[in-house]
């Protein structure tokens, strides 16, 4: 049953590095880097094509604003209207963070114990998945009637999207076992907290990083999503409020800040995941 | 020979049996097998693939239970690890998220004794690895992973080192090279070596004993002496006695093979 009794072999680990797809941030490391100022004046030159094309375009075929606003109105809107959104933007994040928190610290917690256990996690993993594919922002009405208008019903939601995805990617991180590292320290006389504190949790942390990635963009979603059925406050209350106000330049703003939010966690975890665990790479 | 009957063995393997609890029912891995190795001796352990040679050393370092039989170390019995005896894997078995100082580290973190820094970077100089501890396992040739590995295991003064196909995996003349590093070690430290191969040569390169054993379910098939003066030269390996009775050893495991794959058996297999 346990390791002691397996007939001893070694599991090349080769291939297990390249499994893992998108999750591999391929998005950013894919990318070779920047390597000389013609490449940089070239990414310049199109963003400035992209977004001077769109501003002479609406202009050229006189779109109404309410329909796209030109992506002049919509930085002038970021700045003027900044200090109003602000607040909201400060709303989504502690949604975000401590919803986020929980889903994480509870995912990682379960991932780590449940595959300690092969029984436990065929009994438990079937739930994980339905959390994992019921979209949560539907059980966020039913939260409201519960919890009222406040920050509770979206941290719930955000916990309820996030720990989820972290768990199933922590804890595929944490199945990764090679047996002979594990008999390694076992050699050592390495107790089994010793085994899982060095060997097998350094082992999970690429997978912990993917999690807690795809986790947070799955909470930042989940929380806007949250904000936007009901609550006067956060960032998605400011897309339906505008939205209905028919204030166009203001729900751009919204929607950028929302993405550049986004990218960040994103660029967050890639660097976090590329300082501790890039060993795999 | 006397003397040494005498003399209490530094390590003791007492009618060791092993069966493995499969799905496709119980597999007799090793069968009653005997060995004795002497304080600062070194045994090779030879054998077809998939003869239990790798059971028996998991059980000699207390990795393993056995099914029956014991292991003794300096007359006590083997029950779990131990830090008399230090292991050498099948490649290198480094940590790849640790640098080469973390990972000669490792077993003082597990132990939660402090590392002798002295006698480690005496290790690291001699198999040339000084100067190398910031770099990580994927930096380093197979050959500087598989040395790093071995002061891994001597760093903390084992005075049994136990060796799974330690140089399995690399090249031919990187394995000779490791060779020669462990008979100098060996000539330094006299650390008692237990060492699985699948080379002949390099058994009896370095042992003072090889041990034959039969295909599964393992068993002691033979005990052959290598009288040969050390350091073994080339002089010394190309001689007509070594020649000899590496083809003695050969046709021992080479001859109790061929009963294992019937002549129909093969060709139906190449046909499929």
């Amino acid at each position: 049953m346990s390791e002691t009794d397996a007939i001893p072999e070694f599991k090349k680990s080769a291939g297990a590095a390249s499994e893992v797809g998108i999750t591999n941030m391929s998005a950013l490391t894919s990318g070779p880097g920047i390597k000389s100022m013609g490449e940089v004046l070239a990414i310049v030159l199109v963003a400035v094509v992209i977004i001077g094309g769109t501003e002479l375009l609406l202009n050229l075929f006189a779109v109404p604003q309410y329909v796209l606003p030109k992506p002049s109105e919509i930085a002038v809107a970021l700045f003027t209207d900044f200090p109003f959104i602000a607040p909201h933007l400060g709303h989504t994040l502690v949604e975000l963070f401590v919803g986020f928190g929980i889903g994480a610290v509870v995912g990682l917690i379960l991932a780590a114990v449940i595959t300690q256990f092969p029984f436990a996690e065929k009994i438990i993993t079937p739930y994980i998945l339905l959390l994992v594919t019921t979209p949560m922002l539907a059980l966020v009405p039913l939260l409201i009637l519960r919890f009222g208008f406040g920050y509770e019903p979206r941290i719930i939601a955000v916990a309820l999207a996030s720990g989820p995805m972290v768990m199933i990617n922590a804890a595929t991180g944490f199945r990764r076992v090679d047996r002979g590292k594990i008999a390694l320290a076992r050699s050592y006389g390495a107790s089994t907290l010793q085994i899982f504190w060095k060997v097998r949790a350094p082992m999970a942390l690429p997978m912990i990083f993917v999690g807690l990635m795809v986790g947070s963009i799955f909470g930042l979603l989940t929380a806007v999503g949250a904000e936007m059925v009901g609550g006067g406050f956060g960032l998605g209350n400011r897309l339906t409020s505008y939205s209905s106000m028919i204030q166009m330049p203001q729900f751009f703003a919204v929607v950028l800040i929302l993405s550049i939010l986004g990218i960040l966690i994103y660029v967050l975890f890639f660097l976090l995941g590329k300082k501790y665990a890039s060993w795999e790479a | 020979m006397t003397a040494q009957e005498l003399k209490q063995p530094k390590l003791r393997v007492k009618g060791a049996t092993k069966v493995y609890n499969t799905r496709s029912g119980d597999l007799l891995a090793i069968d009653r097998c005997s060995l004795d190795v002497m304080e600062g001796e070194i045994v090779a352990i030879v054998g077809p693939s998939g003869c239990g040679k790798t059971t028996l050393l998991w059980s000699m370092s207390g990795l393993h239970g056995l099914t029956s039989g014991e292991v003794l170390l300096d007359g006590k019995p083997v029950t779990g690890p131990n830090p008399e005896i230090g292991m050498v894997f099948q490649e290198a078995n480094l940590l790849p998220w640790r640098d080469l100082d973390a990972n000669i580290n490792f077993p003082f973190e597990i132990k939660g004794t402090k590392p002798d820094r002295v006698w480690i970077d005496e290790l690291l100089s001699r198999v040339g690895l000084e100067g190398f501890g910031g770099r990580f396992p994927r930096e380093l040739s197979g050959g500087m992973q598989q040395r790093a590995a071995l002061v891994r295991a001597l760093s903390y003064k084992p005075s049994v080192l136990l060796m799974d196909e330690p140089f399995g995996a690399l090249d031919a003349f990187t394995r000779e090279e490791m060779n020669r590093l462990v008979e100098e070690i060996w000539l330094d430290t006299k650390t008692t070596i237990v060492l699985i191969t699948h080379s002949i040569d390099e058994a009896i390169f370095l042992s003072d004993r090889v041990v034959v054993m039969s295909p599964r379910p393992g068993r002691v098939a033979n005990i052959h002496e290598v009288p040969f003066a050390r350091p073994r030269s080339l002089e010394i390996m190309s001689t007509k006695e070594v020649f000899d009775l590496t083809n003695i050893i050969k046709a021992e495991i080479v001859g109790t093979q061929q009963s294992r794959f019937p002549r129909d058996a093969v060709q139906s297999a190449a046909v499929a």
